[in-house]
């Protein structure tokens, strides 16, 4: 039996009939082709299908799509402004925090979220927090030197870095 | 415009735009018209026989399009190969079926496959398939396997013997007849799940009319798997599009071709439609390929002066139940070369024997034997120290093969072409401040506190080439790289790779080396990899080769560029090429500053090929097909400084030093990235991975749950530095760096935590080191020593 369901994706309001089995990573993936979100377990532990419901980090393949009905959920493909990189984005490039890439979407929405929660995180508080999300390429070491520099640049221009959401990246 | 060198400069990646915003291209990201998913029925058992399937409510199911057993598959799909068949071993390649024939030999061998209309209804259909299975007995370890009466795998393989490899180099028994120390150990390499992040996944298209097939793969090697995929399913080669942008990790573990890559071939055939293939991480887990696995028995002859004289392998290598792609080459030529390493013994003797288990395949993972053979030899020079009382230091600095000796030839026949250990021991031992800490040791042990300092000077062979020698050790392929450069007439450049970096980041360090030569912007220099249609050859992204091998390519087709581009501009400026500079992406006429054209300008005028000197084809564009003449040797020193707790066995790592040599550095930040991540990954092996099967064959750390893919808290910060000695017999200077954290630091940290607890008299722990393991041997220690009154 399908249910129908209402969820704001990426500030886009999304209204479909879906299975009451389907996971919200894959309702992103298949039914609204926002493949930025990865699926990399089976059981909650990698962190890839990291995306905000309701300003709140969750791992998407733990959630129903239909727990999702009337929530606001925020994917990778809402963090950039136009050209403008989120200061997260901006800093994962800059600091080779990604190697692959595949894990990256996931760090990007949990470090948006802990940014959020405690902006000024000490190397400790970064690897802690972070602990739900696995990388196999690069150690750790540059994710946490981009949340660090990501933290110290949000701080310095808290303005500069709000959440957009730009149209058209609500899926297709 | 101010202008730098590009070449040696941390340039910031141009993959990550696509990758940081979502807008990557993994395979599970394709959707084609049409396309239908399938799903694996996978075996619950060790080993069994199978006496019936019934797949008939499967394929009565809603939404499924077909079901395919085994037997659906028999004349109509060849086995899938091995493609390293190590020669004069007596190798067993007993026939690995996409689907099981009668008989399934590890848990997750393929049984039965369901194509549906979405992968939930492909998953369901799963259920509905009936297996009747005659349960056999199990064997599951290497040491079981060789043991008389043990459960038999294949028929054509007896005793479970997979190959026995040997190789010697010296007169090995006089240096043991000779020895004034025999120091002898056993070491087990546990068995390792690769994990990149992206489980596989292959999207097949077969188009009817055309007859010719797309498929978007996770793979390292799209050309190696586009011939396999020729032999497995008879389509002709050139017939055959592989894609594979955006591969999520690899780590080995994407190199084989693999029974569900077959599947999705073979039934968008059998179906007329695109069929999409993803595994689940429990799928990948089971049926995808593992590393390691190794039993050694080892013996090391030497002088009481430390001076290393003879050594003895003997290897047991837990094969899995098939032979995957690569597998009989990993235990064998890619350990037991290199097991010498930076150390001048001379009389070398190693025996592998490779078995067969009802375990899932094992192949290459980072590192691939070298890992095994650093950790090996680096053990034993502990050992070896230990037993002569020797710092750990001094019985490298005995052994080293000095830096005036290359090309050195050592007891694993290879040639070294260039080295300087010392140098780079000395400064890791400097970074690290080696005297005061061995203070500090000794100051905190008498607070009864364990800190241990681990070393590991480790040198490793890697940029795989060239293609004789992979002839020569049977591998059924070669390693050179072709390369093209192609300048449009915008001045844009395109540069074809037949290797395929996924994570790496050669689109940055390849537009570095070609806009460095070109005089062009990075940007203008795109690099196109992962596609068998655009791409002439390529032998593929594994052992450190890519930079060494294919970006030496693109290095000689560059050069051929300007080369030509020299000589049309010499025609248009009406000059003598002899007579031109070219520097900063201009060709000028020297001492006419005037007159000049830059290499866009000769672009445009060769592309449109109005006004060629006699005989110049038009186009700016050249290729090369490069084979090196030797593998390369990075080499360094890591150190690993660990505090044990005392009471619970926990081990916390200090400090973490890796001093490299990997030739000359193209883009340092992504060197130490390879660095950062290629330890990580050597500790994960320490401290807290392995695979473990029960009596039943059943893999019982099936998942990211119950196996610890290291996260944050559990990396340290690692402190990099490097030497540079440049490799001399490429044009590039650059050896190579994908595999070298991982081969140089697993006994590195094994090494400070024998140190840390070697007032106890403990020599060695089997890994990975987890407090359990750690406080046991300290418990047993202390227990043993108790009744004599030994601290």
């Amino acid at each position: 039996m399908r249910q129908k369901i209402s969820v704001n994706v990426n500030g886009v309001p999304r209204e479909n009939e879906v299975e009451p089995r389907l996971l919200l990573v894959q309702y992103l993936r298949e039914s609204l082709n926002l493949t930025g979100t990865h699926i990399g377990c089976d059981t909650g532990q990698c962190g890839a299908c990291t995306v905000l419901l309701d300003g709140q980090a969750v791992k998407s393949c733990m959630v129903l799509a239909v727990q999702a009905n009337g929530a606001q959920v925020r994917t990778v493909e809402s963090l950039a402004s136009g050209d403008a990189y989120h200061p997260v984005q901006q800093a994962f490039w800059d600091l080779h925090g990604l190697q692959c890439g595949f894990c990256t979407p996931g760090f990007l929405m949990a470090t948006v979220s802990l940014l959020q929660r405690n902006p000024n995180p000490t190397d400790a508080e970064i690897r802690e927090q972070l602990e739900g999300n696995l990388c196999r390429c690069t150690g750790y070491q540059n994710i946490v030197a981009a949340v660090r520099s990501a933290a110290e640049k949000m701080r310095a221009a808290p303005a500069a870095s709000p959440t957009p959401m730009p149209a058209g990246a609500g899926g297709e | 415009m101010s202008v730098t060198r590009l070449f040696g400069a941390s340039v910031k990646r141009r993959e990550d735009p696509r990758l940081i915003t979502g807008r990557g291209a993994y395979t599970d990201d394709i959707k084609l018209p049409g396309m239908l998913h399938m799903a694996v029925l996978r075996s619950p058992y060790g080993h069994a026989r199978i006496k019936a399937i019934d797949t008939a409510k499967a394929k009565a199911h809603p939404g499924v399009r077909a079901v395919y057993t085994g037997a659906d598959l028999l004349g109509r799909m060849n086995p899938i190969p091995c493609a390293w068949l190590i020669p004069d071993s007596d190798l067993k390649v007993p026939a690995y079926h996409a689907l099981a024939k009668d008989t399934v030999r590890f848990t997750g061998d393929g049984v039965a496959m369901v194509i549906a209309d979405d992968p939930a209804t492909a998953r369901d259909a799963l259920d509905l398939i009936d297996v009747d299975y005659e349960p056999l007995p199990v064997v599951t370890s290497q040491e079981q396997a060789a043991a008389t009466g043990a459960p038999q795998l294949h028929d054509d393989a007896p005793g479970n013997l997979a190959f026995h490899w040997k190789f010697a180099h010296g007169d090995v028994d006089a240096a043991f007849r000779d020895a004034e120390v025999v120091v002898k150990h056993r070491f087990v390499q546990q068995r390792l799940v690769p994990n990149a992040m992206e489980p596989r996944s292959a999207v097949a298209s077969w188009n009817p009319g055309a007859e010719e097939l797309l498929i978007y793969n996770t793979t390292q090697n799209p050309h190696i798997a586009r011939f396999l995929t020729a032999v497995t399913t008879s389509i002709p080669e050139n017939k055959i599009r592989y894609i594979a942008r955006d591969v999520g990790g690899g780590f080995g573990s994407k190199i084989p071709f693999y029974p569900g890559d077959a599947l999705a071939v073979f039934a968008s055939k059998d179906l007329g439609l695109p069929v999409k293939w993803t595994e689940d991480r429990r799928e990948n887990y089971v049926a995808t390929i593992h590393g390691r696995d190794q039993i050694t028995e080892v013996e090391m002859a030497a002088k009481r002066d430390g001076t290393m004289t003879g050594l003895r392998v003997k290897a047991l290598s837990n094969m899995g139940a098939y032979l995957s792609t690569a597998a009989p080459g990993v235990p064998t030529w890619l350990f037991a070369l290199i097991v010498p390493g930076c150390y001048t013994i001379q009389n070398y003797a190693c025996d592998v024997f490779g078995y067969f288990t009802n375990t899932t395949p094992t192949d290459a993972y980072r590192g691939a034997g070298r890992p095994e053979a650093a950790f090996l030899i680096e053990r034993m020079a502990d050992l070896l120290a230990a037993e002569v009382k020797m710092d750990p230091v001094e019985i490298r600095r005995k052994n080293f093969i000095p830096a005036d000796a290359f090309p050195y030839t050592t007891a694993g026949t290879l040639s070294y072409d260039s080295g300087n250990y010392q140098a780079a021991l000395d400064k890791a031992l400097a970074m690290v401040d080696y005297a005061g800490l061995r203070q500090k040791q000794a100051e905190l042990r008498q607070q009864g506190r364990y800190l241990g300092i681990g070393l590991s000077t480790y040198v490793e062979v890697c940029g795989l080439a060239p293609s004789a020698a992979a002839g020569a050790m049977g591998f059924q392929g070669g390693l050179w790289e072709p390369a093209t450069v192609r300048v449009l007439a915008t001045g844009k450049v395109v540069v074809l790779t037949g290797t395929n970096p996924h994570g790496q980041g050669e689109e940055t360090t390849f537009a570095q080396m070609v806009g460095d030569m070109l005089g062009v912007p990075v940007e203008d220099v795109d690099v196109v990899h992962g596609d068998t249609g655009a791409i002439p050859m390529g032998w593929g992204t594994y052992g450190s080769r890519t930079t060494a091998v294919g970006g030496t390519a693109i290095y000689k087709a560059t050069v051929k560029v300007i080369e030509k581009a020299k000589k049309l501009a010499a025609h248009l400026l009406e000059a003598s090429p002899d007579d031109l500079e070219f520097e900063q992406g201009s060709f000028r006429v020297k001492g006419s500053p005037g007159k000049a054209k830059t290499i866009q300008e000769i672009a445009l005028m060769a592309n449109v090929a109005w006004n060629m000197p006699e005989g110049m084809e038009p186009g700016l564009e050249e290729s090369t097909f490069h084979d090196p003449t030797n593998f390369t040797f990075p080499f360094g020193t890591h150190i690993c400084v660990v505090e044990v707790d005392a009471d619970t066995g926990e081990v916390k790592i200090e400090r973490y030093i890796a001093v490299d040599d990997v030739g000359v550095v193209i883009n340092p930040m992504i060197v130490d990235g390879q660095v950062h991540g290629g330890v990580a990954q050597g500790i994960g092996q320490a401290l807290y991975e392995h695979a473990i099967y029960d009596e039943g064959g059943n893999l019982i750390t099936g998942s990211m749950m119950d196996y610890t893919v290291p996260n944050a808290t559990q990396i340290p910060t690692i402190e990099t530095a490097r030497t540079e000695t440049p490799c001399p017999h490429n044009l590039t200077g650059v050896k190579g760096v994908g595999e070298t954290g991982t081969i140089a630091s697993t006994q590195a940290v094994v090494n400070a935590v024998v140190d840390a607890l070697s007032p106890l008299g403990i020599s060695d722990i089997e890994m990975p080191l987890t407090p359990e393991r750690v406080w046991r041997a300290m418990r047993a220690a202390q227990a043993s020593a108790a009744p004599t009154g030994q601290p």
